[in-house]
Formats: structure tokens, C-alpha cells, sequence
């Protein structure tokens, strides 16, 4: 490994953005990640900015199972992102299809629409398991593992 | 010049798909299309595939926010289905809940709000003061966010030792804030420009197109379904209904404000005067209802909430049909983005606007839209519908 590409992954793991995409969660996973950004838990300290554009972001996060009709927009937005990328399914729905499974409009789960690098469990996620599954990607894509 | 902008269906000011078409000429909107369909689920189907008791952890995942009232709602539903009543302490412990959790609703939506506005800073304080409430709802409860609280015939478990202690602080601490930031929200010229005289929804538009909840009392109207047909012990604790009649943006803000120190009062009088007892009828988990059909309406945070339910006389309902407050204040928003006379809503009052309504989308998608393509109805009745769609059921038995 060259000096600039261990330099250039150290700097990517120190400003993870994220994107969260709803793809058909019932909001209390994204309300929970949107705790995240506020003073209590404060995940801007490890750099993570939530932007508004696919184009802007590392790290999309993802809650909810997926819904047929959202599928296409999911594709779209995950090719619109710019290498390297990284996913993370956050919740059980996205995880495994939680309590929608089985109903006719979702899809079993997340990594079989798109690659999943981390999944996160919980219904819905609590803020210290979203903190720490992006510090455990941090650290694998500092080592160059994710 | 005439063109169509479209925002969404995933766009920075709301986390939910939702797709708007603008039609603008230059920086005025003269007309706006919404579609809510990116997150249909089909929950409703599958509460018919579920006996009663898993339906309700999945009814709480209609809406991860307003969870409280729609567990509520669920139960008291299939309590009218069995005809059966929760105890006294069940019914005020539940009203402790909805309350706690429509005042994390409400500060919930301030802060997002102000944060479309663009003042970031009260966001923070918002969120951090609701962090507080959420620590209450996880030491009642057990969760913070989807609560699990309310099961059929009653609550879960009591309130633990030490928590109406904790509980009466953490009220007085939310009212002294609530009054904090009502100067503050008066006292700012930029979220009064941002507000004042935007989406203007009259008093008689919004009962014509049946809005409900805040963005109904915000247009100046007294409705409340704790008022108008009291439930679960609301008849006997006292509150007064908060209306505001400039039926602008600003109106929405005062109203959620004002009503989160109206459940303040409430939890601290349920506290006051908490009925001793059970707090739960002992129900059998797997049971059949007797058939029959019964309607339930709550006040959820953002408005009115019914469910309707058929039985057939199995363990598990025929139809289960559910009607969220969202889907009622969406039509509005179309009516306040559409500018005539001397009314103007320019794209920069979009986010202002829909915000304002507290779209809350993972309720609404629930509508399936029959055959527009070929602009023909097509009419089927209830039993072909389900007959259709029970293949499905057949199956998975």
C-alpha cells in the first residue's frame, strides 16, 4: 500500500457522510438516526455530516423494507453515489423484512436489492448501536477491509 | 413560462419518500401534484393474516412516531370486538403514554421545522430537550420509540417505583422550555417571516377537505377527538382545546406548541389522581372475537386516527381498515400550494408548507389506487376484494 492511498483512506475515515434513504420504514428508525445528529449523542464528532444528495455521500443508510415501488429509486440513488460507497441496513426490516414480512409488497430484505457492508439490528435501532456500527465500518475502512 | 418541477420521491427536506410535481410559472406555483405510493407496505392485508395479538406489534409499526395512539386505538377496537373494558389504572396509565408521547411527537416536529426554516440552532435545543421525554418513555415502557406499551385489556406492566418522581421533574422541566421557546419563536424576525401569511388555509376549505388534528385547530376550528368523543378515561381529565385563527404556517407552530403544555397538565392530573388496581384484564394471547364489526377513533399527535375492523368470528379480523390523520391533512397541501388571486406561494414557501402539516408519510401509503390508466372505475365489493387477495392466506396456513 502506497503512502497517498493509506494517507487518502485515513482522511476518508474521518469524514463518513452519510445519506439516509427511507425505503419504506415506519420512521422510528429514522427518527432514531436523526437523534443521532442532535446534542445528545452527537455523531458529528467522528466527522459524520447527514447531506441532503447521493453525489455528497460515503455511507447510505438505509431503513425499512424495501417496497417494490422504491426499489428502482434505491438503484438509482446507490448508482448515483461515488466510489468507494458504503451501506448500511439499519433496523430489522432492513435487516431481514422485521414485521412486514411476508406482506406482498416488500421485498425480503435490503442485500437482496443492493450490497450491504453493515446491518444493525433492533426495532427500532437505538442511537448507541447506530454510533457504533459506523464506528466499526470507520475502523474497516481505515484498514481497508470494507 | 409554464414548466413542472418535481421534487422528491428523496430530497433533503423530509426523510420519507414523497414525490411533488410543482407546476410554476417562474417563481410562482400555480398547481401541485402528490404521491405518497413509495412506501405502500400493504399492512392492512397483513393484519388480516395475523391473529389479534401479533397484529398489534405490527399496527405499532404503522407509525413509528404516533405509536402510542395507534396501539391504543388497535386495542380498544378489539376490546370493543370482545366487549370488554380495560380497569381504571389501565386507562389512565395509557393516557400517561399517549400524552408523553405526543409531546416528543410535537417537540419532535418543532424542531424538524425549524430546521427546514433554516435555524438549525433551535433544532438542537428542541431535540436535546426531547431526549429528556424519551428517558421517560424508556423508564415506563421499557423502549424508546416503539413502546409496546399498550397490549389487548389494558398496559403491560405498572409504573415503576421512583418513576412518578422522575416523571413530575421531567414535566416541569419540558413546561418551563415550552414557555422558553414560545418567546423566543414571538421574539425572531426570521421564522415570523417565514411563517406569517404562508399557506393560508381557511377555516372553511379545511373542514371541506377534512383536515384534522393541530393543522385543523391551527385554521381556528374546535375539534378534538378527547372533546368531541372522549376515550379511554379522557372524559374525566380536564384540558382545553388550543385553536388559533390566522390559519397561516405560524398558527401550526403556536398550536403545538401551546397543546405540549396542555399534556404536561394532563399527565400531571392522570399522576394525581392514578386509580389503584390492575392495570391489565387477564386475556388469553390466541382467542377468537366474536363477529362482528367495530370503529375506533383516537387523537393521534397529528390528528384524528380511525380504525375499523370485521370480524368473522376467527382469531384473526376479516378487514381491518385504517384511516391516518396524514392522508387527511395531504389534500391540503395541494389547495395551500396553489396560488390564486392575491395569494402567491412561491418555491421557497414549499418546505414551510408541507412541513407545517406534519407529513408523516409511512402512515398514508396505504391506498391502493384502482385502474387510472384506462380513466375507468372499476367496482367490486369487500367480499370480492378479500376473496381475491386470499390465496395468500391459503398458502401460508
Amino acid at each position: 500500500m502506497g503512502l497517498v492511498e493509506k494517507l487518502v483512506r485515513k482522511c476518508r475515515a474521518r469524514s463518513p457522510w452519510i445519506l439516509l434513504f427511507d425505503t419504506g420504514a415506519c420512521n422510528a428508525c429514522d427518527i432514531e438516526i436523526a437523534a443521532c445528529l442532535t446534542p445528545r449523542y452527537d455523531v458529528e464528532r467522528f466527522g459524520v455530516l447527514a447531506k441532503g444528495s447521493p453525489r455528497h455521500a460515503d455511507i447510505l443508510v438505509i431503513t425499512g423494507p424495501v417496497t417494490r415501488q422504491v426499489r428502482d429509486r434505491l438503484i438509482r440513488i446507490y448508482e448515483q453515489m461515488p466510489e468507494p460507497k458504503y451501506v448500511v441496513a439499519a433496523g430489522t426490516c432492513a435487516t431481514s423484512g422485521g414485521v412486514y414480512w411476508g406482506c406482498y409488497n416488500t421485498y425480503p430484505s435490503l442485500d437482496s436489492v443492493i450490497p450491504v457492508h453493515a446491518y444493525v439490528s433492533g426495532c427500532p435501532v437505538k442511537p448507541e448501536a447506530i454510533l457504533r456500527a459506523i464506528s466499526v465500518l470507520v475502523e474497516k475502512i481505515e484498514k481497508g477491509e470494507a | 413560462m409554464n414548466f413542472e418541477v418535481p421534487i422528491g420521491p428523496q430530497h433533503p427536506i423530509h426523510v420519507e419518500p414523497l414525490m411533488l410535481r410543482l407546476k410554476v410559472e417562474g417563481e410562482l406555483i400555480v398547481d401541485a401534484d402528490v404521491d405518497v405510493s413509495y412506501i405502500h407496505r400493504g399492512i392492512e392485508k397483513a393484519l388480516e393474516l395475523r391473529p389479534y395479538i401479533q397484529g398489534l406489534y405490527l399496527v405499532e409499526r404503522i407509525c413509528g412516531i404516533c405509536n402510542a395512539a395507534q396501539s391504543l386505538c388497535y386495542c380498544l377496537n378489539v376490546e370493543q370486538l370482545l366487549g370488554k373494558e380495560a380497569p381504571p389504572r389501565a386507562r389512565y396509565l395509557r393516557i400517561v403514554v399517549e400524552e408523553l408521547s405526543r409531546i416528543h411527537s410535537h417537540l419532535l416536529w418543532l424542531g424538524h421545522y425549524l430546521h427546514t426554516l433554516g435555524f438549525e440552532t433551535l433544532f438542537m435545543y428542541f431535540w436535546r430537550d426531547r431526549e429528556r421525554v424519551m428517558d421517560m418513555l424508556e423508564l415506563i415502557t421499557g423502549n424508546r420509540v416503539t413502546t409496546a406499551y399498550n397490549t389487548i385489556g389494558g398496559v403491560r406492566r405498572d409504573l415503576p417505583p421512583g418513576a412518578e418522581q422522575k416523571l413530575r421533574r421531567t414535566l416541569d422541566y419540558i413546561e418551563e422550555r415550552v414557555r422558553y421557546y414560545e418567546k423566543v419563536i414571538d421574539s425572531e424576525p426570521t421564522i415570523l417571516a417565514r411563517t406569517q401569511r404562508v399557506g393560508i388555509l381557511k377555516p372553511g376549505d379545511a373542514v371541506r377537505m377534512g383536515v384534522t388534528g393541530p393543522h385543523l385547530r391551527a385554521s381556528g376550528i374546535k375539534h378534538d377527538v378527547r372533546l368531541d368523543d372522549p376515550y379511554s378515561g379522557h372524559d374525566e381529565i380536564p384540558f382545553n382545546v388550543i385553536t388559533w385563527d390566522t390559519c397561516d404556517c405560524y398558527a401550526r407552530v403556536k398550536v403545538r406548541l401551546r397543546e405540549t403544555s396542555e399534556c404536561v397538565n394532563m399527565i400531571r392530573y392522570a399522576l394525581d389522581h392514578m386509580p389503584s388496581g390492575d392495570y391489565r384484564l387477564k386475556i388469553p394471547p390466541f382467542f377468537k372475537a366474536p363477529p362482528g364489526e367495530s370503529l375506533s377513533r383516537v387523537e393521534a399527535p397529528r390528528g384524528e386516527l380511525v380504525h375499523y375492523s370485521i370480524s368473522d368470528g376467527g382469531d384473526r379480523p376479516y378487514r381491518y381498515r385504517v384511516r391516518t390523520p396524514t392522508l387527511a391533512n395531504l389534500l391540503s397541501v395541494v389547495e395551500m400550494l396553489r396560488s390564486r388571486g392575491d395569494y402567491e406561494v412561491y418555491i421557497a414557501d414549499v418546505p414551510a408548507i408541507l412541513g407545517g402539516i406534519d407529513p408523516c408519510i409511512c402512515c398514508s401509503a396505504r391506498i391502493l389506487i384502482t385502474d387510472e390508466a384506462k380513466k375507468r372505475r372499476m367496482i367490486t365489493t369487500l367480499d370480492d376484494i378479500i376473496r381475491f387477495s386470499r390465496g395468500r392466506r391459503v398458502e401460508r396456513r
